[in-house]
């Protein structure tokens, strides 16, 4: 984009100019063109002639004799149909997902009475239908063929009744008993666990997250007398600021939090106004990535920088400041003037799991007045309830022999715990053990009995997000295997009358919740419960509703008396910790742990698509490495050529891994950063020795884990040598700028325009007669041929986060192969829709200038598919005509039709189209493919949706069986479909509603409303300002349209 | 055909110039052969008159009276078209309005007992015989002990079902007073079509022109045996050729001829070959036997039970579902129990494994087929795809079901528009540049994306 001065680049190979990277870029085609399996071995010789024609010979004689014959097949009804079942239509549940304290209300979608899709519940009032990578994917962990298929008893089958037995009279004869689990948002589940201790005195619940948000609870306990996470409110927020807090990615709730951060910053309709948000972080992260102002700073600058912070507002505000060091990095000062501007209207978060900064926070939102309105704690949320304080205390009891039994409740300490290495070389002093893992995984598989629970998918259940907030758990299908729900197992144990955690949940329901619903009777509330999924209520509820004390142990700051609802707590000793334990200009080299938007902290490792979801940062699949910032490298003498890179050796308070290194623009120098969730031992085949295991190295000082190594940590670099698959370089546009356009947004409120980028064509009158790209054309526009309906699509670039929930929920919904790691580095990923991640540098004309900027790059997420173009340059190159036209203006391909002779793919400018190098369906050459390469996977597949087979081009197609499904219902009903009625997959998942699809011809239409779509005789043109499409100057006229970004910034800073 | 007999092609062209008499005979022939055409040109023409003509009265339906309303029951057409759906969709598989079949004839339920005992007795006839009334118990007796299916209607429903009897059992009674015994569903059937008489014509044509050939010979014969009796007359080459005879060894040696038979022998081997690839994975005919000898011609042909009786997916799913061992239990509960063949449906209930049946209609998977869009939106007969089912013992593959066949109907077939808001503008703006009625190609019906996906 000449006109703003940026250049934009996808990677630092092409910065670099990486001599690999040039090789690729100037092929048409990036992968290897032989495909025959050995390709790396030399000696692979090519096939003779006479081979070839034994083949030939073979092939005919074959496909002669199989053609004789068609197979008989089988066509088996049900014995007795279900009332509610029709073979060919889909049925909808309401159902909730809670996994740990990851929470999401979603509508299961089955067929046949299989789910094959889950999909955000836009009834509730927390996630607002929107859904996460890990909701989406959550669908094919339910046909995994690891999950147990009965009990285990000391590493053999069993059966129930034997189980049963022997656990319970093991259980009376023991004196200690804990019951472990993450977070449980249950009040139903507490009310089971309550009765089993009610049987048990002696056993005790001890909670922990993979994720801990201890620091957080604790510092509201001290702050206000209680320890729960406040409910954040990002769409009241007029200005942001986040330390480290990844919150549209990976912090606590990324879905509800990417819904109201999105709100405040969509543009357009008259609104002209938009949140400002500075994030002070060591790793780029999602959220880093989407900041108007980032910050590189280290962790152990952290406490300073929120103290420095408290400091300025205080000054503002005539409070008393904290006296510890000062500090300065960029945009502090300017952050602290936006925040007390909006006062009231701004919040400040962490994600530091250190109790002093978190205070040092909530100090900032009581100065500013963000409590009541960005942030409430009167309804505070129950996402994270882990006490790490209990944890390392029941650690330190199984160390010590004081445990007689332990149920481990659907967690998994011995991976995802930082002091799991500990714990698994204790837990064999604990007499009896218990998982009730619907997995072998690490915890299990040291246990005596393993109770697999059922999938969450198979459940009943419900769930308290927030408090007042309600959901049910229903299940899509009869479990499919010998597991018994966990809660069931405990209520038998203790010997309970009901056993049926059903009738249980529903008893709960009828006594605890229906009295305060003001339903007429029970049945009524229960069926619209279950229907809707969720219920708002007013009361909390009594399990969920008293939040547990939390004792302050691992700080020195005493609770001051505690005032009804105010702030208060001893600051001087915040800032007297602050002020030991962090420091303005460390030397050292300080590790940051982080998770990955699509592994989170490894709870569905064994998920292929998720191991294969591209990062949306990194853009690596299959891999965790240490992210090292540029200037690093080049002092080390890193380089990455293409995917080669180094292995090193990462050493952590006497720990040493060993990690491939990944130089990632905008990491903070001196940090280096490790994703959880790799490194599984026993998750399962996918998953197994993949990367490296980061818990053992988070720090854990007085019991608290701390996901930052400030000291002790060395690099050693090793000669080994490693490949990281990524997706990133891959068919570049080679400078081509008209495909982000961007503005500032003050230049968008004096000009809607501001940021257009109007290309000119040449004619043949010479250089001064140029014309707009649309004037001339060899093409008959196909517009006029839209009369039925003509489908369309608006991305806003303002409000896509880069989550990547569309990415698999298109994968889903579209049954798209898993490829595995090697054939990604050949470059042969099949996903239909890309999220391109483009980092930009200010101000810069050529590359070695941009080379400086890139030690923190600004950065745009683009989601870019098929453009269903209006000329569609790979419709007339192909010789069969296999890719054609419909009148409904999309760019049809039809699977049986093609060849491959993959010349449209050679045409396409967005190279967005996709080809079938290998039948990866039912090969046991891609067993991680387990969506198709195995029965129980194959039950995900979406019947409405071919399975494409070798040798055929595929591409996004707009979900045209949901475009057939929505105008059936349509004229089943002798109406016109209604905006609504059809949607992509894409558009359904994204949490930020940032896809747009509908009906260009319908004038009443989202679609049309957003892009301002103005109806002439033939032809429809678009009048929204900030609309725009890709690569113009080429008159393909894409029908995917994109809404410019919009920075917050101010133009000095440009 | 007159020059054939000539004798070689080689000679003629020469003959044909020389000989006058041969002209005048050829003359002839061609004179012969103009009018067998006209005339068999008349004969077809006015077999497609005909047939035109019968497709009009076909559609000429009668107006029936509205019956006049009495005790309640309605004779709003409406009301009795709802009814009729209901009846044949719920009703038709055990009753029939004048005939006894597993229940009793409905004509004069509504007068054998008042609106709230049917309805009380449609509702749960098995709540009714328990509780003793007495019309109740002595139905059951009657019918063999066998237990009513409770149907959920509302009381409206029931009413029309009843709206709907009663206007049969008039109708019939009406029909058997008519002398001329107008058929009961009121429209004159007509044998099938034009191709009957295409067939006739053929025939016709034939014979002609066989007829044609046997008098040509004569007349050849004739002239042939004619000038022989007057070969001083005729100069050498005219007797030359009189004088020939036909020379099969000649003609076997004649590279053109041997050229000619070569050719359209290869021509017919080709087109064998390709006929024969193109059957590949056609199964049009294929009728499996199936695990049970199940009928279509008793049940859908002269029991008269709907399809969307058993196939209740038709008009709502992609798929019409074959009936689940619930459904022939609705009736098989009680009727032909003892059968083997109904054994084997109690079998596999008792031992709880479904049935296999044997799939007859194989789409492959790639293309995407929707019942509910053509049975229930397109207004499609079940027999436009799966021929005459009701008299098929055992099921068979009807139509190719090869895409050509897709194409074409496509590409023929009116789309149902009456009275669905979906099509109401697209209609307009097609009666804007076009008279033809709008097709299912005229919305994208031939496009790829339609059916592959």
């Amino acid at each position: 984009m000449s006109n703003s001065k940026k250049q934009y680049w996808k990677g630092l190979e092409q910065l670099s100019n990486d001599p690999g990277f040039v090789e690729y870029a100037n092929k048409e085609f990036p992968e290897y063109l032989p495909i025959n399996e050995n390709k790396e071995g030399a000696e692979s010789a090519p096939s003779s002639r006479r081979d070839f024609l034994k083949m030939m010979g073979f092939s005919v004689a074959a496909a002669s004799l199989a053609a004789c014959e068609a197979p008989v097949r089988k066509a088996i009804p049900y014995l007795n149909k279900p009332e509610e079942i029709d073979p060919g239509i889909p049925n909808y549940y309401a159902s909730t997902y809670a996994q740990g304290g990851d929470y999401c209300s979603i509508v299961i979608k089955t067929r046949e009475g299989r789910p094959i899709k889950v999909e955000g519940n836009k009834l509730s009032k927390v996630t607002y239908g929107g859904v996460s990578a890990q909701v989406e994917a959550s669908v094919l962990s339910l046909y995994d063929q690891e999950r147990l298929r009965g009990p285990y008893a000391a590493g053999a089958a069993t059966d129930w009744a034997t189980l049963d037995q022997e656990v319970i009279s093991k259980l009376s004869a023991s004196q200690n008993i804990r019951i472990v689990s993450n977070t449980v948002m249950s009040p139903t589940t507490y009310k089971v666990g309550a009765e089993f201790m009610a049987k048990f005195p002696n056993a005790k619940p001890v909670t922990y997250d993979a994720q801990s948000a201890h620091g957080i609870l604790q510092a509201n306990q001290l702050s206000f007398g209680k320890a729960t996470i406040p409910a954040y409110d990002f769409s009241k927020a007029e200005v942001i600021v986040s330390l480290a807090a990844d919150f549209l990615g990976t912090w606590i709730a990324p879905t509800v939090y990417a819904h109201q951060y999105a709100k405040r910053r969509k543009l357009g309709g008259g609104k002209k106004s938009m949140s400002r948000h500075y994030q002070f972080e060591s790793n780029l992260s999602l959220t880093g990535s989407n900041a108007d102002y980032r910050t590189p700073v280290k962790p152990s600058q952290q406490g300073l920088i929120a103290a420095a912070l408290y400091n300025k507002v205080a000054a503002k505000a005539g409070a008393a400041s904290m006296n510890v060091s000062s500090i300065d990095v960029p945009f502090l000062d300017k952050a602290a003037n936006s925040l007390w501007e909006a006062r009231g209207k701004s919040l400040v978060v962490s994600g530091s799991n250190d109790t002093n900064v978190q205070v040092a926070v909530n100090a900032i939102n009581d100065l500013l007045g963000n409590y009541g309105s960005t942030v409430d704690l009167d309804r505070p949320v129950n996402f994270r309830k882990g006490n790490d304080a209990d944890m390392s205390e029941f650690i330190e009891e199984v160390s010590s022999g004081r445990v007689d039994a332990v149920i481990f409740y659907n967690c998994n300490p011995i991976y995802d715990h930082p002091q799991g290495v500990l714990l698994q070389a204790e837990l064999e002093k604990v007499g009896l053990k218990i998982s009730t893992s619907g997995r072998m995984d690490e915890t299990a598989t040291l246990c005596d009995y393993v109770a697999p629970d059922h999938h969450y998918l198979e459940s009943w259940n419900d769930a308290e997000p927030q408090q007042g907030q309600y959901s049910l758990c229903q299940p899509g299908i009869t479990p499919l295997f010998d597991t018994r729900q966990a809660q069931s197992s405990a209520l038998v144990w203790c010997g309970a009358s009901e056993t049926d955690y059903f009738n249980f949940l529903q008893n709960n329901w009828r006594t605890s919740f229906f009295p305060n619903s003001g339903a007429p009777d029970f049945e009524t509330f229960w069926h619209q419960s279950l229907f809707d999924g969720v219920v708002e209520m007013n009361t909390p509820s009594k399990e969920l509703g008293e939040a547990p004390e939390i004792a302050a142990d691992s700080t020195d700051i005493a609770p001051a008396a505690v005032m009804a609802g105010g702030f208060s707590a001893d600051l001087s000793a915040v800032a007297r910790a602050l002020g030991a334990g962090y420091n303005a200009e460390s030397a050292e080299t300080e590790l940051v742990i982080y998770q990955k938007v699509g592994l989170g902290t490894g709870e569905q490792a064994n998920n292929p698509w998720l191991q294969e979801l591209p990062d949306p940062i990194s853009k690596a699949v299959w891999d965790n490495y240490l992210t090292v910032s540029q200037k690093f490298a080049r002092e080390n003498g890193l380089k990455i050529e293409e995917d080669r890179t180094s292995r090193v050796n990462l050493t952590v308070g006497g720990q040493t891994v060993n990690v491939p290194v990944m130089i990632q623009p905008g990491q903070a120098h001196g940090t280096v950063g490790l994703a959880l969730g790799y490194g599984r031992a026993k998750a399962g085949r996918v998953a197994n020795n993949i990367g490296v295991n980061a818990f053992p190295l988070v720090t854990v000082t007085g019991g608290i884990p701390h996901y930052e190594a400030t000291s002790g940590v060395s690099i050693e670099v090793t000669k080994e040598k490693h490949r990281i698959a990524r997706t990133q370089t891959h068919e570049t546009y080679m400078g081509r700028e008209t495909i982000i356009q961007e503005a500032l947004l003050s230049e968008y409120q004096e000009n809607e325009h501001a940021g257009e980028f109007a290309p000119k064509i040449a004619t043949w009158k010479g250089p001064e007669e140029k014309v707009a790209p649309h004037k001339i054309s060899l093409w008959k526009h196909h517009q006029d041929e839209y009369v039925n309906h003509h489908w369309g699509m608006a991305i806003d670039l303002n409000s896509c986060t880069g989550c990547a929930a569309c990415t698999i929920a298109c994968q889903v919904e579209n049954n798209i192969p898993v490829v595995g790691k090697d054939e990604i580095l050949t470059r042969r990923e099949m996903h239909w829709i890309r999220i391109d991640r483009y980092y930009s540098s200010v101000g810069v004309n050529n590359y070695s200038e941009l080379e400086v900027a890139s030690e923190n790059p600004e950065v745009t997420f683009q989601p870019m598919m098929c453009q269903h173009c209006n000329n569609a340059p790979c419709e007339t190159v192909c010789p069969v005509a296999a890719t054609t036209h419909s009148t409904e203006g999309l760019n049809q391909m039809a699977y049986n039709r093609c060849i491959g002779t993959r010349y449209c793919a050679n045409n396409c400018p967005f190279k967005v189209r996709r080809f079938n190098w290998f039948k990866y369906h039912d090969n046991t050459q891609f067993a991680e493919n387990t969506s198709m390469s195995n029965t129980l996977g194959r039950m995900v597949l979406n019947p409405d949706v071919t399975v494409r087979s070798r040798g055929v081009m595929e591409k996004c197609t707009m979900c045209v069986q949901r475009i057939q499904a929505g105008k059936l219902v349509a004229k089943k009903e002798k109406r016109r479909p209604t905006d609504g009625d059809i949607d992509t997959a894409c558009a359904t998942a994204c949490p930020t509603q940032a896809i747009t699809f509908g009906d260009l011809n319908d004038t009443d239409s989202q679609i049309s409303k957003l892009l301002k779509i103005e109806h002439h005789d033939d032809h429809k043109t678009v009048q929204e300002p900030r609309a725009y499409t890709v690569l113009q100057e080429l008159n393909v006229d894409p029908n995917v349209f994109y809404l410019r970004k919009i920075r917050n910034k101010e133009v000095d800073n440009a | 055909m007159a020059y054939y007999i000539c004798g070689s092609l080689k000679d003629l062209s020469a003959s044909m110039i020389k000989s006058k008499n041969f002209m005048f005979a050829t003359q002839r022939s061609a004179y012969l052969s103009i009018i067998t055409f006209v005339f068999s040109f008349f004969i077809l023409t006015s077999a497609w008159a005909q047939s035109d003509t019968t497709d009009v009265e076909s559609t000429d339906q009668p107006t029936t009276e509205a019956a006049t309303s009495q005790g309640g029951i309605s004779s709003d057409p409406a009301v009795i078209t709802a009814g009729e759906a209901l009846f044949q969709g719920n009703c038709r598989a055990c009753h029939a309005v004048n005939q006894k079949l597993v229940g009793p004839a409905l004509a004069g339920i509504y007068d054998r007992q008042d609106m709230d005992w049917i309805k009380a007795f449609v509702k749960n006839s098995q709540a009714m015989i328990a509780s003793g009334d007495e019309y109740s118990v002595a139905l059951y007796e009657e019918y063999n002990n066998t237990m009513m299916t409770s149907f959920n209607f509302s009381d409206e429903e029931i009413e029309s079902i009843i709206a709907y009897v009663k206007f049969e059992a008039e109708n019939a009674a009406a029909a058997a007073e008519t002398p001329e015994g107008v058929p009961e569903d009121g429209t004159t059937t007509t044998a099938t079509g034009p191709s009957k008489y295409l067939t006739a014509v053929i025939v016709g044509l034939v014979v002609v022109l066989l007829l044609i050939l046997i008098v040509l010979f004569l007349i050849l014969g004739f002239l042939t045996k004619f000038l022989k009796e007057r070969k001083d007359d005729l100069d050498e080459a005219d007797r030359e050729m009189i004088d020939q005879k036909f020379d099969f060894g000649k003609l076997t040696r004649n590279p053109a001829f041997i050229g000619i038979v070569a050719f359209i022998f290869g021509i017919f081997v080709v087109k064998a070959v390709l006929d024969g690839l193109y059957q590949v994975g056609i199964q049009q005919g294929y009728a499996p036997k199936q695990p049970i000898a199940f009928s279509h011609k008793l049940h859908a042909g002269q029991y008269e039970i709907d399809c969307n009786y058993c196939h209740t997916g038709v008009r709502k799913s992609k798929s019409a579902n074959i009936p689940s061992a619930n459904i022939c239990m609705n009736c098989h509960g009680q009727i032909k129990t003892e059968s083997p063949e109904i054994q084997k449906i109690y079998a596999a209930i008792e031992e709880n494994t479904p049935i296999e049946w044997v799939r007859v209609h194989n789409l492959p998977d790639l293309a995407y087929f929707n019942h509910a869009q053509h049975v229930a939106v397109g207004n499609q007969e079940c027999e436009s795809c799966h021929g005459e089912i009701k008299e098929m013992e055992v099921v068979e593959q009807f139509a190719p079901l090869t895409m050509g066949w897709c194409i074409n109907c496509h590409k023929e077939t009116n789309i149902n528009t009456k009275g669905n808001a979906y099509y109401d503008n697209l209609v307009e703006l097609h009666s804007q540049h076009s008279k033809e009625p709008l097709k299912v190609e005229d919305l994208g019906g031939l496009e790829c994306a339609k059916c592959h996906y």
